[in-house]
């Protein structure tokens, strides 16, 4: 007699003693043993800090003029910090001052808050639209998912920066219609990558059993599809954020989005440069900030789509 | 291949009219009507008569697109809003800056790219391959007009009367003066395409010194180009480095290269003569997917640097509501991208033979 247990013995053993799988719990581990993943967040939590705390750490509103509220204050002033050998008789500005007299600290923390809002909300939009046809598209498929793919196809033929280009123009420039822009152009993205993932997961037993219990489109569509199909959508998010904030910066760089005296990075850069050979701080500071909003973002898109994508655990 | 390149022309048709549709769509989409955004809000409405009937906007939304459409066969983008120009001249006159500043940044960025993933893949994990990697990194993030800013003061003003000192702003030293190739070759009496070919490449200026042999004309041309053409050409460096480094790694790992290491080649050649030649399919599409960027790009590098290219007629169509001008540029330079990946794609196909058959 043997006393080798059975493989049958050996399956109920390891299932009565494996901790219950969560995706996200792994997930979140997995993002955090990824190094790149580990700087992104550490980037992006510094931004946040500072987009949440911007009105206790800025001595200034972003859009006060100083002149006439400080004495000897002169525009386009030098960055001082009193701890790195500015003379102490002199008013501390980290940052200096802008053209128009403002402290450029405040205007560039206060810039976090309306970039990191920009992110969000232009990717989240283009999330809504590109999720919905994609999943429109994958689950119909036919004639309407040829439609729409192939209109889809067509935006992204377009190199997206100049398509969003000419939206802007057409609409006419503001922040919202800047956002608006580089939303429409990034939807494609979202819409095939929905579309993707509802092809694959649709075929799935829980579908089809759900399907025969007598489920309407809608609640497989939404209750059965989606939640199973959303993990690919949310690591090219991550990925997109870093260039919307990116496209929207430059839309404002040429005028096309935030308005003055809106503290945007892109804006500030654009309206700045005229003193870049006076004043280089003021293209300096607020294009560091912006850099370091967009790397945070891609190192984070990174690190999420090497732990969320199973073909590259190796 | 034949066969390949047919039915690949063929889906390009579709597309292409696509494109026709958005843009047109995207020239429609004015909240208001252009003549009061061009003509200002005092316009009267005999003015804003006259004009949308001489610009076609007082007809029916289908008959100009059909309008738009027989104008496009015939090779017309239209009239500038602005000064009445017809929109392809404009576009002729500023074509060739474009064209070059993209083709050195694309050169720039090929090369160092290419040679940067190379390394990192070739020294994996080691101290090369982790600067490497974060450089590309930062690469991919720092925005062309913050890099070609801070280029144009370091250059410019920081390294002034050194030897590392490079003009921020403009094609040219004044003084420096370009002679058209037409001239020089004795074609000023011709017309034609020949001609029109002629006076292209004339106006890239370092192709047109190169090929007149103006030593000077090239060497400041050149200098001229170094800044706006790293500043574009960084992120598409960085992007090619990344894909570079992990389509060699993937292809050094397969079984053929393992067979090429155990016969006792030298790792050098294995990654020479083995690994590369496999690895550059990935690096040739995605190149390809830059032009786009690029030519986007542009826009914001012409701006900086005071360079009269598309993109800066573009900025300053974009400055002036001149919805003309920015419909047809965003049309040409459109199908330009659609042509260019066209191109790569065939060359993939030609490279590739699994996919000219599939």
């Amino acid at each position: 007699m043997s006393s080798v247990a059975s493989p049958a013995d050996l399956i109920a053993d390891q299932l009565a003693t494996a901790r219950p799988a969560s995706l996200w719990r792994d997930t979140i581990a997995n993002v955090l043993r990824q190094r790149n993943a580990q700087i992104g967040l550490v980037v992006l939590a510094i931004l946040v800090f500072f987009a949440v705390f911007a009105d206790q750490l800025a001595a200034f509103g972003p859009d006060d003029v100083l002149l006439g509220h400080e004495d000897g204050v002169k525009r386009l002033t030098a960055p001082c910090v009193h701890l790195l050998g500015c003379a102490p008789t002199q008013v501390e500005h980290f940052f200096g001052l802008d053209g128009n007299a403002r402290d450029e600290f405040s205007r560039v923390i206060h810039g976090a808050r309306i970039s990191l809002w920009i992110g969000f909300v232009t990717v989240g939009f283009a999330i809504v639209i590109g999720a919905l046809i994609g999943l429109v598209a994958g689950y119909a498929e036919g004639v309407l998912d040829t439609v729409l793919m192939r209109t889809m196809d067509v935006i992204l033929v377009f190199p997206s920066l100049l398509l969003a280009i000419a939206i802007v123009a057409a609409l006419g420039p503001s922040l919202l219609n800047a956002q608006i822009a580089i939303g429409i152009v990034a939807i494609p993205i979202y819409a095939r990558v929905m579309r993707a993932s509802v092809l694959t997961v649709k075929e799935n037993g829980f579908v089809t059993a759900s399907r025969a219990l007598g489920e309407g489109a809608a609640g497989l569509i939404f209750r059965r599809i989606l939640p199973n199909a959303v993990t690919p959508i949310i690591v090219t998010g991550t990925l997109g954020i870093a260039t919307a904030v990116l496209e929207v910066a430059a839309l404002s760089f040429l005028g096309l989005g935030a308005q003055p005296p809106l503290a945007e990075w892109g804006s500030m850069i654009g309206l700045d440069r005229k003193y870049l050979f006076t004043a280089p701080h003021l293209i300096l500071f607020p294009g560091i900030f912006l850099s370091m909003t967009v790397f945070g973002f891609n190192l984070l898109g990174d690190g999420l789509r090497d732990a969320l994508d199973p073909r590259l655990n190796r | 291949m034949t066969t390949y390149i047919i039915r690949r022309l063929l889906v390009t048709i579709p597309v292409l009219f696509g494109i026709i549709l958005v843009v047109f769509i995207v020239g429609r989409l004015l909240p208001g009507d252009p003549c009061h955004i061009l003509l200002g809000e005092r316009a009267s409405n005999a003015v804003c008569a006259a004009f949308n009937h001489d610009f076609g906007y007082d007809r029916p939304v289908l008959q100009q697109f059909g309008d738009y459409l027989s104008a496009l066969s015939h090779g017309d983008l239209g009239r500038s809003l602005r000064t009445n120009l017809p929109v392809g001249d404009l576009l002729i006159s500023r074509l060739p800056m474009t064209v070059e500043l993209s083709f050195y940044a694309l050169l720039f960025a090929t090369i160092v790219g290419i040679l940067l993933g190379v390394l990192s893949a070739y020294r994996r994990n080691s101290a090369v391959d982790v600067v490497t990697m974060a450089i590309a990194n930062l690469g991919v993030s720092i925005p062309v007009f913050v890099l070609g800013l801070l280029f144009a003061f370091l250059f410019a003003i920081v390294l002034k009367d050194t030897f590392f000192a490079l003009p921020p702003a403009g094609r040219l030293t004044a003084g420096v003066s370009v002679v058209p190739l037409a001239e020089r070759w004795g074609l000023t009496g011709y017309a034609g395409p020949v001609r029109a070919i002629v006076d292209f490449v004339s106006n890239m200026y370092t192709f047109n010194a190169l090929l007149s042999f103006q030593w000077g004309l090239l060497a400041d041309g050149l200098r001229h180009l170094i800044l706006p053409a790293v500043a574009l050409g960084t992120i598409p460096l960085a992007i090619i480095a990344r894909i570079t480094r992990s389509s060699l790694l993937e292809v050094l790992g397969l079984d053929y290269v393992r067979t090429a290491r155990a016969k006792g080649l030298a790792e050098s050649a294995v990654v020479r003569k083995h690994g590369l030649p496999n690895a550059m399919l990935p690096v040739v599409t995605i190149i390809g997917l830059q032009v786009g960027g690029l030519l986007a790009g542009a826009v914001l590098t012409e701006t900086i640097f005071g360079l009269a290219g598309v993109g800066r007629a573009l900025y300053d169509a974009i400055t002036s509501h001149d919805f003309a001008v920015i419909q047809g540029f965003v049309f040409v330079i459109s199908v330009g991208f659609l042509l260019v990946n066209l191109l790569v794609d065939i060359s993939y196909a030609y490279l590739d033979p699994r996919i000219r058959l599939s």
